[in-house]
């Protein structure tokens, strides 16, 4: 079976509910269930990396031009961890709106 | 023909298993159940059963250890009771997720509390809702047929489930009956080898149990209910096509003189064979009474079930479990959902017996004869009830 569907017919589902391939989670889009989001104040970020580093769910990511960081708002879970290990205080979380 | 001798049943069970040619078998002692693992452990170390025996340090890692080797590919077999399906509890229900086809059989005991190790069906009917195929031996023979019909059924590339084989604790488990033992040959060409419809394999690589969200549980959670009923047809195939070949014939509901009967008892397990010598008496007295049994348990064989009490006035129902302060004893409430606005339907008069080891006897089964004349005379179905519990039923003044 190829890729999954997000909303398979229960007929269609692999046996025992198995991964059949890897790589589920570039379409197992986890980041909807996140209350708030961290929001980058980039006149202070001195694009040390340390959210990167600390991002338990390694998607926020340094552009390639300029090392800005950029975080993946599909996996994001809002955890705030950027937030409590940015030395430079420059994150902020910010509540979800619908 | 097989030749036939005196085995305790426990042990006639771990031969059978080991007919089977299992490859794994991990599991942990339990009285009632003991003497199945004790044997399987003597039948590895002397060399006659080529298969993996791994010692556990509790059934919670058991039925691990068997998911694992079950994914492997490996034919794989486990036994416990009481206590012990209570603390596989949250394997149970991932084994059936993950379609692994492992054989557990199960020597029914009471829970606790208080502790104790004797009959009833407290264990099994708390795991009604695991998703395993369930099915129910009266005694040795039948358990040691249903070990090996379970491998073909629970393997059976249209079920592809885990299956419990369940047997009475101590009244079936610890009796010497005389049983004939399939030859080796025998059991070799009914079972065919294992092949897996989907295993653990480093060159072709998958994930089994990842987490599955609310976008696909429900669609997993229908896909146990339409495996488990789909499992029906090839589970009566293979009860088929087992007696054609050994001659012992097993249907999902069992009948023993239900034609033209007016009450009906129905219950699981080895207390059956007692009932079936007081249905003897009572129809030599020209009383029109009948045994029905549930033989298959998941599946529930509702249609066989409406078929075998066609006719009957009254339906009486003997649970060896019931859920306090709920609705009674849980065949009862199953035979209940099957009738429910069926036209003709029969009355149902639910009783509680055997609870924790209490033997039941003719006594029993004449006591309930008596509530079950006065409801075909008219009476009102009183509740259901402890018939035998000392100081009165809860309720009565």
């Amino acid at each position: 079976m190829s890729r999954q569907s997000p909303t398979p017919n229960w007929r269609d589902l692999a046996i025992g509910t198995a991964a059949l391939e890897p790589g589920s989670s570039r379409y197992n889009r986890t980041g909807d269930w996140r209350s708030s989001r961290p929001v980058w104040n980039l006149e202070n970020c001195v694009k040390c990396g340390v959210c990167t580093v600390f991002c338990p769910e390694g998607c926020i990511a340094m552009r390639a031009e300029d090392s800005t960081p950029l975080s993946d708002m599909e996996y994001c879970k809002g955890c705030g961890i950027c937030v409590a290990e940015c030395w430079t205080g420059c994150i902020a979380m910010e509540e979800e709106k619908e | 023909m097989a030749e036939r001798k005196g085995m305790e049943v426990s042990i006639a069970m771990a031969e059978a298993a080991a007919l089977c040619d299992v490859d794994c078998i991990a599991a942990y002692p339990i009285t009632p159940q003991t003497h199945v693992v004790e044997h399987l452990a003597e039948i590895v170390a002397d060399g006659r059963l080529d298969a993996e025996f791994i010692p556990v340090e509790s059934e919670h890692a058991a039925l691990s250890a068997c998911c694992g080797c079950s994914a492997a590919g490996a034919r794989t077999f486990t036994a416990t009771s009481s206590q012990g399906l209570a603390l596989m509890h949250e394997i149970l229900f991932i084994t059936a997720n993950l379609r692994l086809p492992v054989v557990m059989v199960v020597a029914n005991r009471a829970l606790s509390g208080p502790i104790n190790i004797w009959n009833d069906h407290s264990d099994v009917m708390t795991e009604r809702d695991a998703g395993w195929v369930q099915i129910f031996a009266e005694n040795g023979q039948e358990a040691v047929d249903l070990v090996i019909l379970a491998h073909r059924i629970a393997e059976d590339k249209r079920v592809v489930l885990p299956m419990m084989v369940h047997f009475d604790g101590f009244t079936v488990s610890h009796v010497i009956e005389p049983i004939e033992m399939p030859t080796c040959d025998d059991v070799k060409e009914f079972l065919p080898e294992f092949a897996p419809l989907q295993r653990l394999d480093v060159d072709k690589p998958i994930s089994m149990g990842p987490v599955g969200m609310p976008n696909v549980y429900t669609e997993a959670k229908m896909m146990a209910e339409g495996v488990l009923r789909g499992a029906y047809g090839p589970i009566v195939e293979i009860l088929g096509a087992f007696g054609d070949r050994f001659g012992r014939r097993y249907r999902p509901v069992e009948t023993y003189r239900n034609e033209d009967a007016e009450i009906l008892y129905v219950m699981m397990g080895g207390i059956s064979e007692t009932a079936m010598t007081w249905v003897d008496q009572k129809r030599a007295k020209g009383e029109k009474v009948g045994l029905v049994r549930f033989r298959l348990w998941r599946p529930l064989p509702a249609d066989d079930f409406k078929a075998a009490i066609r006719g009957a006035s009254v339906v009486s129902v003997l649970d060896r479990h019931f859920s306090p302060g709920g609705a009674g004893g849980p065949v009862a409430q199953e035979v209940k959902w099957i009738l429910y606005g069926q036209p003709k339907a029969p009355q149902i008069v639910e009783t509680v017996v055997g609870l924790g080891g209490r033997d039941v006897t003719f006594k029993d089964f004449e006591k309930i004869y008596g509530t079950c004349k006065a409801v075909l005379g008219g009476a009102k179905v009183p509740p259901f009830e402890l018939t035998q519990v000392r100081g009165g039923h809860y309720g009565e003044v």
